[in-house]
């Protein structure tokens, strides 16, 4: 593997990484109030989640351009505080893969909390626990596979993206080029040697990530008496 | 030390109007078809549903009225649901444990080892949740609840998620709970046969409404609202075993505040001075002018009419009989009533066909 191979493979970690710990933080809250609201309003909220499940990833990618660089309204504002604006940049790839890889964390977690159901969360209030101590004592522990299904899809589904960074990253060596868009580079110079050894290699990474969380669903299973 | 609960609600569809003053000791059932309301009152008692507008104290101290409310984990209560919904991921010593870790008041570990010898539950601490049967589950639930060392206990209907054989298995643990629990306890319930054996005290609910509250023995023998415990009217009295008769198999019991008066009943095996409670269906007393003789009936008690009422079917009256200051209804017919000329203050002769020892 080529030096600026390695220096992608790097980045697409990293990218991966980071996004995925930023859904689990705000992904995690909103997948809870889906679960539990009843407002009308929060069918809207939930069809806009799920959006990028159904859109190409260019018209996302197109539109953070728009909204990150110079002259849009987050860019533009960074801009204007004397702060660079974020097209073509690692931040600007994170915040677009957040919004890309939302539905992945959300739908999962939404359903796991759903299954925990209000009788458990009673029943911890009856004995003492208050609302936080009940998300972490009891929702928690019986959402694992939730979790761990929300984690692995976003992780990988990060990992795969293509069009949504080309969009908003390009292709900067060591900031925004990732591993996939190395491979359409190699296929595009006809390196099929080098691309396959990539290809093969993203194929069977994700096989086997794939592999483990089914296997520690099976035994994370919770069952309800 | 009572309770004192007020509470309104306004749903659409239904709506929960009661306001009750509750003993602060023994079995309080909250007694009511599905839908009466009562799972909601024990609901907004726990604090699990806001009625915006309650009051609510236990022995003074006001868990909701209208500047404050308590939330449920704030509250001092135990709380048992009717599918036990221990915590699946826990094992029963580890249910057990969650509440206690918890509670600012808790079981010391005497306390807590009878609760579990007391629920039969020791030999299960280690299981899971789906590895215990249905019963055994509740027993855990009970337990549960119990290890906070609550000051109120609120049972939403323990047994009605349970099959027959289960519900046998469970009840003899209730009242053993019953004897020793010193905390109130409201149970809501729907069974006539586990009101008659746990409770002392009843709230009739209907539509949202509390429609009789009252203790049990007072309130099942008020006629102007029979209370059906099951498909009959009836009393259920407090009694202590006076006599056994070995040749016969039988014993005789007496009632609570008439040691006179007494029945013979089917020996249970209650050792002499064992308090017991006995049931006597309204359809099971017919009444006398005279004391007969030459009848299969053994148990004929003299009494006082004390009030006439018309029962469910237009053919049909009951009665209440004082006997030495025990009420007994019984059910005849009108034209029974009629020609036996009955009127408040006369003398009559009750003769009890059947007496159902009960716990």
């Amino acid at each position: 593997m080529s030096e600026s191979d390695l220096q992608a493979l790097t980045t697409t970690l990293a990218l991966s990484g980071v996004t995925t710990l930023v859904l689990v933080l705000i992904g995690t809250p909103l997948a809870w109030w889906l679960a539990r609201s009843r407002r009308r309003w929060s069918v809207a909220v939930e069809a806009v989640v799920a959006l990028p499940l159904v859109l190409p990833p260019t018209v996302l990618g197109f539109y953070m351009l728009v909204a990150l660089g110079p002259k849009g309204p987050i860019g533009g504002t960074l801009e204007s505080m004397g702060l660079h604006h974020l097209a073509f940049t690692f931040t600007g790839l994170v915040l677009a893969s957040t919004l890309y890889s939302l539905p992945f964390m959300v739908q999962p977690l939404k359903d796991a909390f759903a299954a925990v159901g209000t009788r458990m969360l009673d029943a911890a209030a009856t004995l003492r626990a208050g609302p936080w101590d009940r998300f972490f004592s009891v929702v928690v522990p019986l959402s694992r596979r939730g979790f761990l299904t929300a984690i692995t899809l976003t992780f990988a589904h990060t990992v795969g993206e293509f069009g949504v960074v080309l969009m908003v990253g390009g292709n900067i060596p060591g900031e925004t080029r990732v591993l996939s868009i190395a491979i359409y580079d190699h296929a595009e110079a006809m390196d099929y040697a080098s691309a396959h050894i990539l290809a093969g290699g993203l194929l069977t990474a994700s096989f086997l990530l794939l592999l483990t969380v089914y296997f520690l669903n099976r035994r994370y299973m919770v069952v309800y008496p | 030390m009572t309770i004192h609960a007020h509470f309104k609600l306004d749903w659409p569809g239904f709506s929960l109007d009661v306001n009750l003053d509750l003993p602060g000791r023994g079995v309080t059932a909250l007694f009511g078809h599905s839908g009466s309301g009562k799972t909601t009152l024990l609901r907004c008692i726990a604090g699990l549903e806001r009625a915006p507008g309650g009051y609510l104290d236990l022995a003074g101290e006001v868990w909701q009225d209208a500047d404050r409310f308590l939330p449920t984990h704030r509250r001092p209560l135990g709380y048992v649901f009717q599918e036990a919904s221990l915590f699946p991921h826990l094992s029963a010593r580890g249910n057990l444990e969650y509440g206690m870790k918890r509670a600012a008041a808790k079981m010391g570990r005497a306390a807590l080892d009878h609760v579990i010898e007391l629920l039969g539950i020791g030999p299960l601490l280690e299981r899971r949740p789906d590895q215990l049967s249905g019963g055994e589950r509740q027993r855990v639930g009970i337990a549960r609840a119990l290890a906070v060392k609550p000051r109120l206990l609120l049972m939403d209907e323990p047994l009605a998620a349970l099959d027959l054989a289960r519900k046998q298995e469970i009840l003899p643990y209730l009242e053993r709970l019953h004897e020793e629990l010193e905390i109130p306890v409201l149970y809501v319930s729907h069974a006539p046969d586990e009101v008659a054996r746990l409770a002392d005290h009843i709230v009739v609910m209907r539509d949202g409404r509390a429609v009789a509250s009252g203790p049990l023995t007072e309130t099942l023998a008020r006629l102007d609202l029979p209370i059906h415990l099951g498909e009959d009217a009836g009393v259920v009295l407090d009694a202590v075993v006076a006599e056994r008769d070995a040749q016969w198999q039988l014993a005789r019991v007496t009632f609570a505040g008439n040691p006179d008066s007494g029945v013979w009943v089917r020996d249970g095996g209650h050792a002499i001075g064992h308090h017991v409670r006995v049931r006597i269906l309204a359809r099971d007393v017919s009444l006398a002018i005279t004391r007969h003789s030459g009848t299969s009936i053994q148990n004929i008690l003299p009494g006082v009419v004390e009030l006439l009422a018309d029962d469910t079917h237009p053919a049909l009256a009951l009665v209440r009989i004082n006997v030495g200051g025990v009420a007994l209804v019984a059910r005849l017919t009108r034209r029974s009533a009629h020609d036996l000329g009955l009127v408040p203050g006369q003398i009559v002769y009750a003769q009890i066909k059947a007496v159902a020892l009960i716990g």
